[in-house]
């Protein structure tokens, strides 16, 4: 099915903080995304920035595409000034998305920052299954909270400063939990933030042997697994972040 | 250039050029490495309207590549430091190949080393493999061997280089030049007279970028390769420079996006070209490209392709 889309902006607005929302409009008929893929988006109609940028799936309903990004650099920036109605060209569905627990496991699904776009889509998709850990900055920094309450059988909430839920980071609620818990036979984690947030819980993985996958990146050029620029470090050399992953095992990667 | 006014019958152009001994039904090839091994991009056009195809630089023995981060984007381009990860003649033989050949397409494989001997085991091997068209000789590589000189800069080191390979193989031989030398017509004739079917080029121009908060280099190789439109400027003018230096084809690379861009190439001198980066923006650019070669020679009323190669008036 046709992966190289033209789509129409319908809305691109700021939620908080620096998050905002896009939605895409496309007429074409394309595959369905399943949580955990991302698109490639053209960010700028000139050549600077060249290179689209990879953004994973948030929502999709009907013809209309969902993302949840952060500003971060210039295209990002470029990105936000775009307005409705402007066509943009993008690729996807890409990548391989999250395997979904089986039947006897609990999924604890954990997102830092912007990485709850595609929590939020996994959330969604398990439907009251799952326990969601949620860290940001602050509370200004959350989105999205009373929908993830309404997908998930419950929500903990942590910030840096405190200004909701426990002070602290994601780690820390994630561990008072789990010393809640008996056994860790059950459990599967699924992980999407920043790095050091990935690499923390991969510990506490390890640690814990709770099986789970983390949703990794590294900055893309084609997103098809062509230009080998995204790779990532694993027991079985090096993968692509856009084609093997972006989800990987949580105990396959090497960090380094 | 002869302009003969608007051509009707657009079955009357003729797109296809010989390259060094090898036929293609139009110009357009996809730039080494930018297109992995043909596969990746097979969902997205159809792989038979291409001119040739590049593969991805193989070595003989497979390679693990750079540490991340591997690329970075820069004005209207981008740096890599890929490291040439690739997983080998053998296995591309074993794996790849079998696919490729499916297509009317010729492949061309891009191939590289760090001693002569390396360079020479792996144009033996891709030689005597079924379905490879021609080779691409990647010089941008370091020798080892002669204390890390660049193969591609040194003229003595690539003659050498290029001789040695041209013994080993009746495949056109393509030598691929670096833009990193003073002189490319230098370069240009010493791959003519050391015997080389052909000439590709620019491959991409050392450069670097910096994390002005951290002060560190970018890349984790600190330096990597510039492709993109920044580039196509420099290249059109060593294709037009190597043009009157030689009488080998070129094939001209270096930031093409559009028709517009590589029907400056083809003006220049260069008989062929080669897509790279274009395709990570727009999966569909070769097809494009194509199309638009085409439909401008038609509204320019030229029937043949050749007629426009090396048209440049100065
Ligand atoms: C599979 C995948 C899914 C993603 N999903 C989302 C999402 O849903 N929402 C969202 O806000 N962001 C997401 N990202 C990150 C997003 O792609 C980057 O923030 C964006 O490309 C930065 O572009 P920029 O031009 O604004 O920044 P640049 O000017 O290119 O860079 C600014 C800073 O961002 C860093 N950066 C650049 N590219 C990436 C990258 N690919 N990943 C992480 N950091 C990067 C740079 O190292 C630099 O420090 C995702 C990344 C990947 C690989
Ligand atoms: C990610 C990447 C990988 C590349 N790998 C190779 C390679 O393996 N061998 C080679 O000869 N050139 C390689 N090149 C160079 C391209 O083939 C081409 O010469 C260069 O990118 C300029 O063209 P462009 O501006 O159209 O991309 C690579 C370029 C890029 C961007
Ligand atoms: S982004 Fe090109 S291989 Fe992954």
């Amino acid at each position: 099915m046709n992966k190289y889309l033209t789509a129409t902006i319908k809305e691109n607005s700021r939620i908080n903080g620096s998050n905002n929302l896009l939605a895409l409009y496309i007429k074409d008929t394309s595959e369905n995304p399943v949580p955990g893929q991302f698109y490639m988006l053209e960010v700028s109609s000139s050549y600077d920035p060249l290179l689209k940028r990879p953004l994973s799936i948030f929502r999709k309903i009907n013809n209309e595409l969902q993302f949840l990004y952060r500003i971060k650099g210039k295209g990002t920036e470029k990105l936000q000034k775009m307005r409705e109605g402007t066509n943009i060209s993008i690729i996807g569905p890409l990548g391989n998305g999250y395997p979904l627990p089986s039947e006897k496991q609990i999924p604890l699904l954990i997102a830092g920052g912007v990485g709850v776009a595609s929590i939020f889509s996994l959330a969604e998709k398990l439907d009251k299954k799952a326990y969601v850990f949620y860290g940001g900055r602050n509370k200004d920094e959350l989105v999205m909270k009373d929908e993830i309450r309404n997908f998930a059988k419950e929500l903990f909430i942590s910030t840096d400063d405190g200004s909701e839920g426990e002070k602290g980071t994601v780690i820390d609620i994630l561990n008072k939990f789990l010393d809640s818990q008996g056994s860790m036979e059950s459990l599967v984690i699924y992980v999407c933030g920043p790095l050091p947030m990935l690499r923390a819980v991969a510990e506490v993985a390890v640690n814990k042997k709770i099986a789970g996958y983390i949703s990794a990146e590294e900055n893309m050029a084609c997103g098809i697994g062509a230009c080998l620029g995204c790779v990532i470090k694993t027991k079985h050399n090096y993968k692509r972040v856009c084609r093997e992953g972006p989800v990987f095992s949580i105990h396959e990667i090497i960090w380094e | 250039m002869k302009l003969f006014g608007n051509n009707k019958n657009s079955s009357t152009v003729d797109l296809s050029v010989n390259i060094g001994g090898l036929k293609l039904k139009n110009p357009v090839m996809t730039a080494s490495g930018t297109f992995g091994y043909g596969a990746e991009y097979s969902e997205f056009i159809d792989l038979n309207r291409l001119g040739a195809i590049i593969v991805k630089g193989l070595s003989y023995t497979p390679r693990e590549g750079n540490p991340v981060p591997r690329i970075v984007e820069t004005p209207a381009g981008m740096l890599n430091a890929i490291g040439l990860q690739n997983i080998g003649t053998e296995a591309f033989i074993k794996e790849k190949l079998p696919f490729l050949r499916k297509f009317k397409t010729p492949v061309i494989t891009n191939f590289f080393g760090d001693s002569i001997d390396e360079f020479k085991k792996s144009a033996e091997a891709l030689s005597s493999a079924d379905g490879v068209h021609a080779l691409e000789m990647n010089i941008s590589c370091p020798n080892k061997k002669a204390g890390w000189i660049i193969f591609g800069t040194d003229p003595k080191v690539m003659g050498k280089a290029v001789s040695s390979v041209r013994k080993t193989t009746k495949l056109p031989l393509i030598v691929k030049l670096t833009p990193n030398v003073t002189d490319i017509c230098v370069m240009a004739k010493v791959a003519e007279d050391s015997g080389a079917d052909a000439i590709s080029m620019i491959n991409t121009i050392t450069g670097m970028a910096i994390d002005i908060r951290r002060r560190t280099p970018i890349l984790a190789n600190v330096v990597g390769g510039l492709s993109g439109p920044a580039i196509r400027p420099v290249a059109v003018r060593m294709v037009w420079q190597a043009h009157k230096a030689v009488k080998i084809p070129i094939i001209g690379i270096g930031g093409i996006m559009t028709a517009q861009d590589a029907l400056e190439f083809l003006i220049a001198g260069a008989r062929g070209v080669a897509v790279g980066t274009a395709n990570f923006v727009n999966p569909h650019a070769t097809i494009e490209i194509i199309d638009g070669i085409e439909k401008f020679l038609i509204e320019e009323g030229v029937h043949n392709i050749n007629d426009i190669i090396g048209s440049l008036w100065t």
